[in-house]
């Protein structure tokens, strides 16, 4: 605060100051909303980002025509300028690496749908009843034990539970189970072990959101079921259950994409096979894993085996997309609303 | 008793029965899921006994198992976490505080909102391939012969930035931002969320700016959330293989990005800090990858100690973000 008096200063000059500075202000609020709201645009950015490379490396190339050290000009060609959508949906063969070329979609779904089948087989049973356990039948002690060492299952990097099946799943489990005792015989990669660790690694998705969706359902309405004489298994699945059902099948889907799009385990665990199989101790090659070999190996940039990745990406981001989209429909739509 | 009284107590054991069971179904259930991360945990402590010493946590990958060691993917890892925190703390928190105390409820932000629960649920690999094209190679627009390099001339050093990227550490990063982007937006959207609308109220009362709440009320108090919500995304990214993979990491290298082993060595050469984001690089996650498809025994030891490593990296960042929160909960009274 300066000494001299605001009367030295002439009114007029006083306000202008004072509007100068209140315009800076609101200058510099304005820049930060924008800037802000730059940040939270982003998003929509990467989402169109991922859209553009899958739908030009996959779909249709927009990109100028690329000009070589030698001055050759090399044509960009998607993926589906090359090969046909009949026969990526229809054939049976991938071979993208041989000499005859095949490109088939149907192996890489095939082994991703087998390894996500036996995770749901495995996850969505231990999930629900960890869920409903700890919903209805464990003391608050327990839970505020249970649930955050569960969720270290989700934790774990999916590298180590790769390791896990490769190491132990596979020869401690499977070997001594389906191949001594029954006489399958059990290869070293094999889609069950990989299956079994991603069942795993989805047990806390499940049992989380469950939980929650199970203890949101009033107390009122257990409370009327003992009142006319249920026993707590008709409480827990006739009441309870039913009445967070909305949010359960939200987890499922949850999880289930989740597996799908799971990576690291399932190249490390299931192989690199690509065929149509129902043999779940053989290896098998998934959408993920064929990416995670492709970009290992040295494919030619611009070459088709490159190439085929995107519409491998492309597929795997609309199932999952789907999944997640169904999810978030069935949650709102079918939620109940207890007031 | 008539018949039908005995019938009903009959049923009514039945039923009880049947409750029994029913609870200890789902007792075992939760019990087996708990032991499943003993043995996993057991197990790979067991495997890696013996192989986790200074000579692994020091030494750099060889051929031969004895004298292979961590220190690339130790070194990769904290400047792969270190940029990509970089990247994403400001993004994200920026995201958060427009769509909770900007956003009008519009079109346009129910699309962001809409969007970002979808990018939650994109599998990690399609970012690699986003990073790949994106940042790697630039969507090929840069790609003269060999490509171009921007120099800058620091004071201590000359910064020079390949375009396009290339299999760079910064690609790795950018890419892992992307990915970890939504899950800190959302984590922080939650912190703000918590903080009572009576602290913007008296904020507002005493003539302060929107900003200057932000700035000076609401932001700190929800600090502790938005930092435990970004250590957790943090160790995601930390967990990261598959869009590394994608992005191009080295499976096998013997030097720190920029050489930059000691971190007496930033000080003693500041031009290898400045190599380092643009150097090739690999993770400790892309080693453990690399050491379990080698068909030697003990290679799998070596992938078990890398694990464990891995694993005692994300137990200090996830106990780190728990004190965090727990300090927070018993400070604030509002």
């Amino acid at each position: 605060m300066s000494t001299a008096s605001a009367s030295d200063v002439p009114l007029s000059e006083a306000t202008t100051s004072l509007q100068r500075s209140a315009s800076f202000t609101r200058l510099k609020e304005s820049g930060i909303r924008s800037l802000l709201f730059l940040c939270a645009a982003l998003s929509i950015l990467t989402t169109l980002g991922i859209i553009a490379v899958l739908f030009s490396n996959a779909i249709y190339d927009v990109s100028p025509r690329q000009v070589g050290r030698d001055g050759e000009v090399r044509p960009n060609e998607a993926f589906f300028q090359q090969v046909s959508v009949t026969e990526f949906v229809t054939e049976t063969r991938w071979t993208p690496g041989y000499t005859e070329k095949h490109f088939g979609i149907m192996p890489l779904v095939c082994g991703t749908l087998m390894i996500s089948g036996i995770a749901a087989l495995i996850g969505l049973p231990i999930g629900l009843c960890s869920a409903i356990y700890l919903s209805e039948y464990a003391a608050p002690r327990t839970r505020a034990i249970v649930k955050p060492v569960l969720e270290i299952l989700a934790g774990i990097p999916t590298v180590v539970y790769g390791y896990f099946a490769l190491v132990f799943v596979t020869p401690y489990v499977l070997r001594p189970i389906f191949q001594d005792m029954l006489g399958f015989d059990v290869g070293v990669f094999n889609a069950a072990s990989a299956g079994i660790v991603v069942g795993i690694m989805i047990i806390p998705m499940i049992s989380s959101l469950s939980e929650d969706v199970l203890r949101s359902v009033p107390r009122s309405l257990r409370e009327a079921a003992y009142a006319l004489g249920s026993t707590r298994v008709d409480v827990s699945t006739r009441v309870v259950v039913p009445a967070a059902l909305s949010g359960i099948i939200a987890s499922f889907l949850l999880a289930i994409s989740r597996a799908i799009g799971e990576t690291m385990a399932v190249t490390i665990a299931a192989g690199q096979t690509a065929i149509v199989t129902a043999d779940p101790l053989g290896s098998v090659a998934t959408m993920t894993s064929y990416i995670v070999n492709v970009s290992k190996g040295d494919a030619v940039i611009g070459s088709i085996e490159e190439k085929s990745i995107y519409a491998v990406g492309l597929t795997l981001f609309l199932m999952t997309l789907v999944m997640n989209i169904i999810s978030q429909f069935v949650l709102r739509r079918f939620r109940e609303v207890y007031n | 008793m008539s018949d039908q009284e005995i019938e009903y107590a009959a049923l009514l054991k039945g039923r009880h029965r049947i409750s029994t069971y029913f609870e200890w179904v789902c007792r075992i259930a939760t019990i087996s899921a708990l032991l499943f991360l003993a043995v996993l945990l057991a197990g790979v402590t067991w495997q890696a006994w013996g192989w986790l010493d200074t000579q692994f946590l020091t030494g750099f990958d060889s051929r031969r198992p004895a004298k292979a060691g961590l220190l690339a993917g130790l070194w990769g890892t904290s400047w792969l976490i270190f940029f990509t925190a970089i990247l994403t703390v400001p993004v994200g928190v920026g995201a958060a505080i427009y769509l909770e105390e900007y956003a009008t409820d519009n079109r346009l932000t129910r699309l962001i909102k809409l969007n970002l629960s979808n990018l939650a649920g994109v599998p990690s690999i399609v970012y690699g391939m986003l990073g790949v094209t994106a940042f790697v190679r630039m969507f090929g627009m840069l790609s003269a012969a060999d490509g171009w390099t921007i120099a800058i001339a620091l004071g201590f050093g000359t910064l020079e930035i390949p375009l396009p990227l290339g299999r760079c550490l910064l690609a790795g990063s950018f890419t892992l931002s992307l990915l970890i982007l939504p899950v800190v937006i959302i984590a922080s959207q939650e912190a703000l969320r918590a903080v009572p609308p009576s602290i913007r109220h008296a904020s507002y009362a005493l003539g302060a700016t929107e900003w200057q709440t932000i700035r000076h009320q609401v932001l700190p108090a929800a600090v502790p959330g938005i930092t435990t919500g970004i250590i957790l995304a943090l160790s995601r990214a930390m967990g990261e293989t598959a869009p590394l993979i994608v992005v191009g990491a080295m499976s096998y290298v013997a030097f720190a990005p920029g050489n930059l082993d000691t971190p007496m060595g930033a000080v003693q050469d500041p031009q290898r800090v400045l190599d380092a984001p643009f150097d090739v690089f690999t993770s400790i996650t892309i080693q453990i990858t690399n050491w379990i498809e080698q068909p030697k025994e003990e290679f799998q030891n070596l992938a078990a100690a890398g694990s464990l490593v891995l694993l005692i990296l994300l137990v200090v960042f996830n106990a780190t973000a728990i004190v965090i929160r727990n300090r927070a909960q018993k400070k604030i009274t509002w």
